[in-house]
């Protein structure tokens, strides 16, 4: 699903340059559930943001479904965007006036569906996350792990190739981290590809396989046992 | 543009953020609003200085006969200065390429008798240029002309409120008016801008007038006007030259002030325009003003907009909306509240000034109105600087990355 080769990306800081990716060699294959680790500074975030296109590598290669990312202009990176990948943040990043169901089709919106399917998906996700009597309400109205989960639900609402997951239990205590990686396993049993971005280590174990990632590099990539969620929740 | 879609993200966007929708609005109205009334007010003062002119032609020279007031060549002081046809055809022939009309002027005052309704009205007995001269309007019939003059016609023309005073609803055209006595036919019905008092006039031939009362051939007043091709100068040349011309012909002192008296409104016009062309640029400058605050406060209230908006943009973004797609979005939401804010501040200010109305002639503002299409075109503007001005932040909003305006906590 993920193919990436010898990545390397620095960033310009005035006169210095920061070498941030040091050429990462990175697979993944589809219905896989990987977490990235690593302290701040490791470049987890860079790397998540090229596998989102949010930002393209100095050099390397990149193929995403095997279509090649490279090269891509605004435009085409947000069709791709658009097509093949689903982002759950932090914070959540709802839009504030939107009540919870038109926070879920507004991918669909982007991808011209009709109105009525872009309704009707809406809310067959926002039933996904267990949030379907929830669909008329704002984001100020709902709790933290609610939020996430509407999050959630926009992010597989487009039905990506793959859920990228910065950090997505950072702002949730314990609990609701849990809820929501519950969430998470069992989209990844349904053969979602996914890619989680932590630093806590009960999460990554949470996951199938977890990559650590130390100044640059690739320094540790291992299948784990996976831990079900749900036995917390 | 017409994706039905799109309207309706728009609309929803609109609907949910009132106060910036509010704010954004409330600026361009309040801009077009206060040009509007400011315009208004402007065109209120140029009218009631234009209105003094209205009456009678601009370039119009009035001649009048006194009494000297000094000795001069042999007569006495205090005396009497009397026109005749002869002066009156003096002009005529005299200023050929000059003159454009002329009329001699024979005041009187007739009471007019119609079966049961008689009244007391203003006679004035004139040549038949004394129409273009005094922008006479006709209603019905015709005004005097040459024949009536020259065969001394019983030929009159009345005002609209001399039919209304004696021929209550009937129709005055055609029928026999008895003036002093004397009866005369009307030919025509005559409007006037210039009051009351100048629709209850009767004109008549002058020369039947001389033949009938006096038999004479006495004129107490002569009227022309000038040609308008003639600068402002020229024309305040001319009436001094027909005013030394008229004081060698009557044997008057050159400092004579009170004998001979010729009057043009050539000086008079000369300082309004002045005075116009002040208020036009106090106008223009202050109108100017306006439109250019409007536009900086469209152009702050975009940008504050976009500012706020960037989280949103970002995460629609990340969703996959194009740039395009985003600069479109804020595009065409701050076209929509501008073009509406403007029409609605437009309308507001027209209402103003309807309400206005003449309610402060006494500040020398008369029928306060503006020009649609001046309005129209600056409100074109303000949408016009609204959109540049939110272009700009919306296409940095477009471009910047959407992981960093999602970090922008």
């Amino acid at each position: 699903m993920i193919e990436i080769k010898d990545l390397h990306k620095s960033y310009q800081m005035g006169s210095n340059s920061l070498h941030v990716l040091k050429g990462i060699d990175f697979s993944v294959k589809e219905g896989e559930l990987v977490a990235i680790m690593g302290s701040s500074g490791s470049g987890k975030s860079t790397l998540l943001n090229i596998l989102g296109m949010l930002d393209e590598a100095d050099s390397g290669s990149y193929f995403l479904d095997e279509v090649p990312i490279k090269g891509l202009n605004e435009t085409k990176a947000a069709q791709y965007r658009n097509k093949f990948l689903g982002f759950v943040f932090q914070s959540f990043n709802l839009i504030n006036y939107k009540t919870a169901l038109e926070n879920v089709a507004l991918p669909l919106y982007y991808q011209r569906k009709k109105r009525k399917e872009r309704i009707d998906k809406a809310m067959e996700y926002l039933g996904k996350v267990g949030l379907a009597e929830w669909a008329t309400h704002l984001p100020s109205e709902l709790s933290g792990g609610q939020k996430q989960r509407v999050a959630i639900a926009r992010a597989l609402a487009a039905d990506p190739k793959v859920l990228l997951a910065d950090e997505p239990t950072g702002a949730l205590d314990s609990k609701t981290s849990y809820e929501v990686m519950d969430i998470i396993q069992s989209i990844n049993d349904e053969g979602k590809t996914i890619l989680v971005v932590t630093h806590e280590p009960d999460i990554a174990d949470m996951c199938k396989r977890i990559v650590h990632l130390k100044d640059g590099v690739i320094v540790e990539d291992k299948e784990v046992e996976q831990v079900r969620a749900s036995q917390y929740v | 543009m017409f994706d039905r879609d799109r309207w309706g993200e728009i609309f929803e966007a609109i609907g949910k953020n009132k106060l910036r929708t509010f704010l954004s609005g409330f600026t361009v109205a309040l801009g077009i609003l206060i040009f509007t009334i400011l315009l208004g007010l402007g065109n209120g003062l140029l009218n009631s200085f234009l209105s003094s002119f209205v009456d009678d032609a601009q370039n119009i020279i009035f001649i009048r006969g006194g009494n000297t007031s000094k000795a001069y060549k042999g007569f006495q002081e205090n005396r009497r200065i009397q026109f005749k046809n002869e002066d009156f055809e003096f002009i005529k022939s005299n200023y050929i390429g000059k003159v454009e009309f002329a009329t001699p002027r024979i005041y009187r005052n007739g009471s007019a008798k119609y079966k049961k309704e008689s009244g007391s009205y203003s006679i004035r007995a004139v040549h038949p240029d004394h129409q273009y001269l005094e922008k006479t309007i006709m209603m019905n019939g015709r005004y005097l002309n040459e024949s009536d003059i020259n065969e001394r016609t019983k030929n009159i023309v009345i005002g609209r409120l001399v039919e209304k005073d004696l021929f209550k609803n009937e129709k005055a055209l055609g029928k026999m008016l008895n003036v002093d006595g004397i009866a005369y036919k009307i030919i025509g019905v005559f409007q006037d801008s210039g009051g009351d008092n100048e629709e209850r006039i009767i004109y008549m031939p002058y020369k039947t007038v001389q033949l009938l009362y006096g038999n004479n051939d006495h004129i107490n007043q002569i009227n022309l006007s000038y040609n308008m091709a003639m600068s402002t100068e020229q024309a305040i040349a001319f009436s001094k030259k027909i005013e030394e011309d008229f004081k060698e012909k009557f044997k008057v002192a050159p400092d004579d002030q009170s004998a001979i008296r010729v009057r043009s409104f050539a000086e008079d016009i000369k300082e309004t325009m002045v005075i116009l062309g002040g208020i036009y640029m106090i106008i223009f400058v202050v109108g100017i003003g306006t439109l250019i605050s409007g536009v900086i406060g469209i152009g702050n209230i975009m940008t504050f907009s976009v500012k706020e908006r960037t989280k949103e943009l970002g995460i629609r973004k990340a969703l996959g909306a194009s740039p395009r797609s985003i600069i479109a979005m804020v595009l065409q939401e701050s076209v929509l509240i501008t073009s509406v804010a403007g029409y609605l501040g437009l309308i507001l200010g027209i209402l103003a000034l309807k309400l206005i109305g003449n309610n402060l002639e006494k500040f020398f503002i008369l029928n306060p109105k503006v020009d649609t299409g001046i309005i129209m075109t600056a409100t074109m503007v303000l949408i016009f600087f609204g959109l540049l001005a939110g272009y700009i932040p919306a296409r940095r909003a477009a471009k910047i990355k959407p992981i960093i305006a999602l970090r922008d906590e």
